[in-house]
């Protein structure tokens, strides 16, 4: 007989060892997330995910499925936090989406779509952050990290190499480079590594492709994040 | 002209008349009048009062972003700054105009056709038909879209109609009406397709039509007042815009041409990449807008005209037949060889409108445009310009890159700033011969507004350059009495100002 979760009413089944947010994911059932990715040790550190599950809160990207969780996501109160948290990564970096070239592709947007974020709320902090455009073909703007340490555990896990870690902590948390001079040129990554394809905003970016994906045939034009993420991350469950 | 307007030779007791926001145009800005005890106008200025400094915060970006972050300087004409940025950084990927491909010129031509099509109808219904239809110093309440759609309805849709149509253009290639994408650096990045192409074809003759009238419209409105409108404003300068190599208005591609104020050839099918060669800017203290100036006639006598005016004065012709022939009668109602008054900026606009229609039209019919071949790629370079004619006149964008593809120097000269002096000297003209002596009223003043309209000026496009802006700072006291000033200048250099 199926173990069983139920989410927002809906009974989900599980396996044994899968956390809430796949099994959950394989149902069909979109949970708001940023720094989870299927193909990747859960790391909820974004806690975009947060469902409450008996009562409690807790990260669905880390948290196991376990027989009988009442569990709730698609919550007023769950989604009005899940705002909250996306103004706050908007305000501690600098995203200006009219002019960036990852508008329409990004995560981030579309989840502030998504959970119907209309204003920043929170007074912006301009942070001074640089852009290191050493490399021939990939560029970092840290304006746009928002820590999510995906490109961390891409390089460890795929790429079988180091080039990201996250020094720092609080607000003077920040993205380093494996190089002695801290510069992406001299590190070993390539065009080629995930590590620099898995950003989910615009903050590691490969040279030379901005725009050239026309309006009307970008990832969230005609659909929204959940479907979008649903569609890709349970077609990668299942490769 | 009425320089000796610019600054009051003794400011001191003079009354201060201003005129702020001036309205119906893009961006803010004032006027300020100094009037002596016979109301007698002894000081005019146009001062642009926001700040924008694109230049600056574009620097330390990646080229490529440029189109896409430069088109957010206006919501009016963003097609025009996207096109100048692509054309500046195709060089940046080795790709000179001749070596564009077919389509993709076509297309960003398509793209500026649709662009100073609703850019032309935005001003001329939403912004100047008020003053033109009832009357420069009618009521205010008449003074506005509102009463020209309660008085003229049929014409009022037919504006905001004409409008749409640029916009529907502008979306089919872009993808958005304000602010989409289309250039990328050698080309564009979407074909039109067949569908698109015959929807924007379904419209074009209604277009024309429209167009038509609208040149004999304002035909009528000049004509009918003839000796006020070639006098109102009026002032006698140089122009410069692009043609094309055969002297035909061109608004897309072309070489620089300055005539003077008598119609004598001043600089022709100059390239502009050597743009610098030929035009400097001056900083002045009052407004935040640089002065620039045709470097070989100098600072006093060198400032230029931009715009539809000066386009279709300095051009030898226009290579759509409509638009000719109303090219053709416009020139026909003077004597002069070149057209000089500010109001008939109205009349060239519209002429302009009506080639835009049929050159639309021309492209839709041509097969290149459905072509997916629209991207070219060179040798890497460090320095690209890109110059176009927007609605509002010639506009220049100028970068230059690092090896790492960033942004290290910018410089935009926008259509506005080159209208700066002669906004200015068109304020001080209407001041002078229609208020100076008057008891002003609210009516009266707006007939400095209308001398800007005129010109149809985008302000908010107009004003970049950080650390140049000169700065301003007063201490009152609590009666409102001046204690003290000082004064930042262009140049950097700080002064006090206060002798009190």
């Amino acid at each position: 007989m199926n173990k069983t979760i139920t989410i927002d009413g809906q009974v989900v089944p599980f396996k044994d060892g899968q956390t809430i947010m796949e099994a959950a994911t394989e149902a069909g059932v979109y949970i708001p997330h940023l720094c989870h990715h299927p193909e990747f040790t859960p790391h909820g550190s974004c806690k975009l995910c947060t469902v409450n599950v008996n009562g409690r809160t807790c990260s669905a990207c880390t948290f196991p499925a376990m027989e009988g969780q009442q569990i709730l996501n698609d919550a007023k109160e769950l989604n009005e936090d899940r705002k909250k948290i996306t103004q706050m990564l908007f305000v501690e970096g600098n995203h200006f989406c009219p002019s960036c070239e990852k508008t329409g592709n990004c995560q981030l947007q579309a989840v502030a779509y998504h959970l119907n974020m209309l204003d920043d709320h929170f007074p912006l902090f301009y942070p001074h952050r640089e852009l290191d455009a050493s490399h021939a073909e990939v560029l970092i703007d840290h304006n746009r990290c928002i820590f999510c340490t995906l490109c961390v555990r891409a390089s460890q896990e795929k790429d079988g190499k180091e080039v990201f870690a996250i020094s720092g902590r609080g607000i003077n948390k920040h993205l380093i480079v494996n190089a002695e001079s801290g510069l992406l040129k001299d590190s070993n990554l390539e065009v080629t590594d995930q590590a620099a394809h898995i950003c989910p905003t615009g903050a590691i970016l490969i040279k030379h492709t901005a725009y050239q994906v026309p309006i009307g045939e970008r990832l969230y034009d005609h659909n929204q994040i959940d479907q979008v993420s649903l569609n890709r991350e349970k077609l990668q469950d299942e490769q | 002209m009425y320089e000796h307007l610019e600054t009051a030779q003794n400011p001191t007791n003079l009354k201060r008349v201003v005129v702020e926001p001036v309205s119906r145009v893009e961006g803010h800005g004032k006027v300020t009048l100094l009037l002596d005890e016979d109301n007698k106008v002894q000081q005019a200025r146009l001062h642009i009062v926001e700040f924008r400094g694109f230049e600056r915060f574009i620097q330390g970006r990646p080229y490529w972003e440029l189109p896409t972050l430069v088109q957010r300087l206006c919501g009016i004409c963003p097609v025009s700054h996207h096109l100048a940025a692509a054309k500046a950084i195709d060089q940046l990927v080795g790709i000179d105009p001749h070596n564009l491909p077919v389509a993709a010129e076509k297309l960003r031509r398509l793209l500026h056709f649709g662009q100073v099509f609703q850019s032309h109808a935005l001003h001329f219904f939403h912004l100047s038909s008020p003053d033109l239809l009832f009357g420069f110093e009618s009521d205010i309440s008449k003074r506005s879209i509102i009463a020209v759609i309660g008085a003229y309805p049929d014409l009022a849709v037919q504006g905001v109609k004409m409008r749409k149509y640029g916009q529907e253009v502008i979306r089919m290639i872009s993808g958005k009406r304000v602010h989409g994408t289309s250039a990328v650096p050698g080309g564009m990045n979407k074909a039109l397709t067949k569908a698109e192409r015959d929807y924007l074809l379904q419209d074009i003759e209604q277009m024309i039509e429209w167009s038509v009238a609208s040149v004999a419209l304002i035909k009528k409105v000049h004509c009918s007042n003839l000796p006020f409108y070639d006098d109102f404003g009026t002032i006698r300068t140089n122009y410069l815009g692009l043609t094309k190599a055969d002297g035909a208005l061109e608004l897309y591609h072309g070489g620089l041409r300055a005539k003077n104020a008598e119609g004598e050839t001043l600089i022709d099918h100059v390239d502009y990449c050597q743009y610098n060669d030929y035009i400097h800017e001056e900083v002045r203290s009052w407004t935040y807008m640089k002065f620039p100036y045709l470097l070989s006639l100098g600072k006093e006598n060198g400032w230029y005209r931009v715009g539809p005016l000066a386009r279709v004065n300095n051009c030898d012709f226009i290579n759509t037949p409509l638009a000719e022939a109303a090219r053709v009668d416009f020139k026909a109602h003077t004597q002069e060889t070149m057209v000089h008054s500010t109001l008939a900026f109205h009349w060239a606009r519209l002429i302009e409108t009506l080639h835009c229609a049929e050159g639309i039209k021309d492209l839709l019919n041509d097969p290149d445009i459905l072509s997916h071949d629209l991207v070219a790629t060179g040798e890497k370079r460090y320095e690209g310009v890109g110059v176009i004619e927007a609605p509002r006149g010639t506009l220049f964008h100028h970068y230059q890159v690092d090896e790492n593809d960033i942004v290290t120097k910018a410089n935009l000269i926008v259509s506005t700033t080159s209208n700066n002096q002669a906004m200015n000297e068109s304020v001080r003209q209407v001041a002078n011969e229609y208020l100076s002596g008057q008891e002003l009223t609210e009516p009266l003043l707006n007939n400095l507004e209308v001398a800007i309209r005129a010109y149809d000026p985008c302000l908010s496009c107009a004003t970049h350059a950080i650390g140049k802006m000169p700065l301003q700072l007063e201490l009152v006291d609590a009666n409102g009495q001046l204690i003290d000033q000082l004064v930042k200048h262009g140049n950097g250099e700080i002064e006090r100002n206060f002798h009190g």
